[in-house]
């Protein structure tokens, strides 16, 4: 065993690390999420040249990296900086997309340049975490399908310009058969896209489909045979933003420490006081054990225990993560309530994090059903 | 020992129930419980008619207009206001100033502000925290300088909660720095109208304008407006610390968020079965019911042993930990029990004229913004940790 990264991939990590350090600063970072699109299409650029987006594609899908590790790597950084430009979405899109035929692949090339961005609208009003729930239905035309339904807290979907959408071809809803995945330029006729902010920052949009025509063509994969390929995108995903809340979590607790050493209170720095102390240890402590998991998670990315994985590193992040966010705020005392101080910032993302792809109880119960992995 | 309620608690119930089906307006109770902001105006329509009705004093002793309420009463109150709906009595005039002026005050200043705390006339906000005095609170720098009838007063006060729409402000500030820092300390009442006071909006991490920094610059303040004498101020504080025990639990307010927690897990569906049903769920629910239940009778219990003139002793303290922390329980399963629809955050839904389709489910929209606005429950008001260094302080003898 050998807990060291390959030499490319800590070059990639100190480069994410340092971009996000130099041209991220939290008051530009609240600039860019407060615009119009919640993401900056220039820094989005910068971010692509580097090869941010390349790096978490394999080099079948046009990228130059796509393991569980390269993934992990850009993602701790960006969550250091709570990048807001669109990195979830074109990973859980792209995974999907290459999975399609010769000419939706070719579209990668232009999520990687950072030309084109893409959205997963999968979730839905009712479906909560449960993958196979799809209402949407898609009905055989003619040309090609008709969908009908509704998409719920798409991420970056109000901005895409072109959505990956679930449908249903049969079955029941929540049949894990019976669902196919279509490409769909956003602009098509029924497509109704409603964009609002997330509590923390980030963009998501309610997506009403009414009567969408679309061609042959659109669909990706085969017909009914979707589920395998939403399901490694939605295990990526968890292991992205697992990683993400990992460095969000770093920074909350060197916030907390450094705050601990300067912020006096009864003559002293507060950081003197053993009750604090001892759970700043706690966190300290919990942070290492959220490396672990996810150095788990990406580890067994492609062997047959990457689910049990997955989902313990996605139990332990809502868990201990909403520990440290927690404690950051109560530790800093008062500052940490504000939205001049970053504190808070990176608390609340590490809490909305347990709202995406399975919450603690959700990934618990997963962990129960597929048994104790050695 | 009788855990049953007497026939006059019971009549006491149905008496206060009628108030609220009578006299809290729908329009209000509709705001408070769908949880949009509650204005200025909206609290002040609620705050006459408490005075009216003789409920806003009901807890003060009866010299002065009061009803003595006791610990059965003052619980049965604050659950029935809770479940109604009804907007929290802003606390500063009520049940902070007043205590201290019945107590400290001088007979003028008792005749003078009591009553317009009642009608409403003065708004009253709390200027104890300073920058570098929070948790430390008696190493505040604000001074007051005697000078003839006027005192002048410099320094900064901060978090100050809803100062933007106080009249009056009640300071602790130093008059002297001779001996201990506590015994340098005054009392004191300041027009918020008076030159050189300013206030500047501090906004809190999910957005909202409800606390303040309140900068004084040369304000001449008359010397009557002194509370008791002068560096007293901290006996005056502390007394009121110690003796403000009653809602420092917030029974009613936990158990109104519970209802509510209970009605969304009913429609919120996990696997096609509503949330309610879901065992791990519900196990997490029952736990908080089962902590809120023994809350309620201790609570009740210090009420009790304060009323019948025991000290004041680190229930008060106990009080606070367990009250906050399991309101924020509370607020964290309610988060939870959203799945993905605790995400999406519209500012503008939370104003009572906003009409456009809610974001998921009607009840989704302040979820997550008040899981984070109530992290300062421990925070203020002595934190969690002072609090339990009182706690070991005053019993553990070590
Ligand atoms: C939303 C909000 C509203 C408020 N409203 C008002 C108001 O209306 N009027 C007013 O005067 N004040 C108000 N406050 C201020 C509040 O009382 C202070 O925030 C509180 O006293 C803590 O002070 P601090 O924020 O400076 O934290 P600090 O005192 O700097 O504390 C930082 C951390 O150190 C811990 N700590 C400090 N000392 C010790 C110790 N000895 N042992 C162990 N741990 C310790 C604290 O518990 C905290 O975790 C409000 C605060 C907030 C957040």
């Amino acid at each position: 065993m050998d807990f060291n990264h390959t030499q490319e991939r800590q070059m990639l990590a100190d480069m994410t690390g340092r971009f996000v350090r130099e041209q991220y600063p939290i008051e530009k970072r609240h600039e860019i999420a407060a615009s119009q699109e919640g993401f900056s299409r220039e820094l989005w650029s910068q971010m692509a040249e580097l090869g941010l987006i390349g790096a978490l594609f394999p080099e079948e899908a046009g990228g130059f990296g796509g393991t569980g590790f390269d993934i992990a790597v850009v993602f701790e950084q960006l969550g250091r900086g709570l990048v807001v430009e669109p990195f979830l979405a074109s990973l859980l899109a792209g995974t999907v997309l290459s999975r399609g035929n010769e000419s939706q692949k070719s579209l990668l090339e232009n999520v990687i340049s950072g030309e084109t961005i893409l959205a997963l609208a999968h979730g839905e009003p009712a479906s909560r975490y449960m993958l196979s729930h799809v209402e949407t239905t898609a009905t055989k035309t003619g040309e090609g399908w008709q969908l009908n339904g509704n998409k719920a807290v798409v991420i970056n979907g109000d901005t895409a310009d072109q959505l990956i959408v679930s449908a249903r071809v049969n079955g029941e809803m929540d049949d894990t058969d019976g669902i196919a995945l279509f490409l769909v330029p956003a602009d098509t006729d029924g497509i109704n896209r409603r964009g609002t902010s997330t509590v923390d920052g980030y963009r998501t949009a309610e997506i009403a489909l009414s009567n969408v025509a679309v061609g042959e063509d659109a669909v990706v994969g085969d017909a009914g045979d979707a589920y395998a390929n939403l399901q490694t995108s939605y295990l990526l995903g968890t292991l992205a933003v697992c990683a993400e809340a990992l460095g969000a979590i770093e920074v909350a607790i060197e916030l907390t420490l450094d705050y601990m050493k300067t912020r006096k209170q009864f003559g002293v720095p507060i950081g003197k006081f053993q009750a604090l102390q001892h759970r700043m240890a706690d966190m300290m402590t919990e942070r290492e054990q959220i490396r672990s998991a996810v150095i788990n998670a990406a580890g067994n990315l492609d062997l047959v225990d990457r689910e049990w994985y997955i989902s313990a590193a996605k139990n332990l992040v809502g868990r201990s993560g909403r520990l440290i966010a927690e404690e950051t705020i109560q530790m800093h005392g008062g500052i940490a309530m504000t939205w001049e101080y970053a504190a808070g910032h990176y608390a609340k993302r590490i809490v909305m994090i347990d709202h995406m792809f399975g919450d603690v109880d959700h990934h618990l119960e997963r962990i129960m059903k597929l048994g104790r992995v050695a | 020992m009788d855990l049953n309620y007497t026939a006059e608690e019971q009549a006491f119930r149905d008496e206060v129930k009628t108030f609220f089906d009578k006299k809290l307006p729908g329009r209000l109770a509709d705001k408070v419980k769908s949880k949009k902001r509650l204005t200025k105006e909206d609290q002040e329509e609620w705050h006459a008619i408490l005075n009216e009705a003789g409920y806003l004093s009901a807890h003060w002793p009866e010299e002065f207009g009061g009803k003595a309420w006791n610990a059965i009463q003052r619980d049965m109150f604050d659950v029935e206001a809770n479940i109604a709906g009804a907007p929290r009595v802003v606390p500063f005039g009520v049940n902070m100033l007043a205590p201290v002026l019945m107590a400290f005050g001088s007979s003028e200043q008792q005749k003078h502000y009591l009553p317009r705390i009642l009608d409403g006339t003065d708004w009253w906000c709390q200027g104890y925290s300073e920058p570098g005095a929070g948790s430390d609170l008696a190493s505040l720098k604000m001074t007051a300088e005697r000078q003839g009838d006027h005192y002048i007063l410099n320094g900064q006060k901060t978090w100050t909660t809803l100062g933007q729409h106080a009249d009056w402000i009640f300071c602790l500030v130093r008059t002297s720095k001779e001996g201990k820092q506590q015994e340098g300390i005054s009392f004191i009442l300041v027009d918020m109208n008076t030159p050189g006071v300013e206030v500047r909006p501090i906004i809190l991490l999910e957005g909202t304008h409800e606390v303040n920094e309140v900068w004084f610059t040369d304000v001449k303040v008359p010397a009557e407006n002194l509370v008791g004498e002068e560096n007293k101020g901290w006996t005056y504080a502390k007394y009121l610390l110690v003796h403000e025990r009653s809602g420092i639990a917030g029974v009613g307010d936990a158990l109104a968020g519970i209802e509510h927690l209970k009605h969304i897990a009913r429609d919120q569906k996990k696997d096609g079965k509503p949330l309610a049903d879901d065992p791990m769920f519900a196990a997490r629910l029952a736990q908080l019911e089962i902590d809120l239940s023994a809350m309620r009778t201790t609570n009740m219990r210090v009420m009790q042993a304060a009323s019948s003139g025991a000290p004041p002793g680190p229930e008060t303290s106990m009080l606070k930990i367990k009250g906050t922390e399991l309101r924020q329980s509370i607020n964290d399963l309610t988060r939870r029990a959203l799945g993905p629809y605790a995400m999406p955050f519209v500012s503008e839904a939370l104003e009572a004229g906003y009409n456009q389709e809610p974001v998921g489910p009607d009840y989704a929209n302040p979820v997550s913004m008040d899981y984070f606005n109530h992290r300062k429950t421990s925070i203020y008001g002595g934190s969690n940790e002072v609090q339990r260094n009182i706690i070991s302080k005053m019993m553990m003898g070590l």
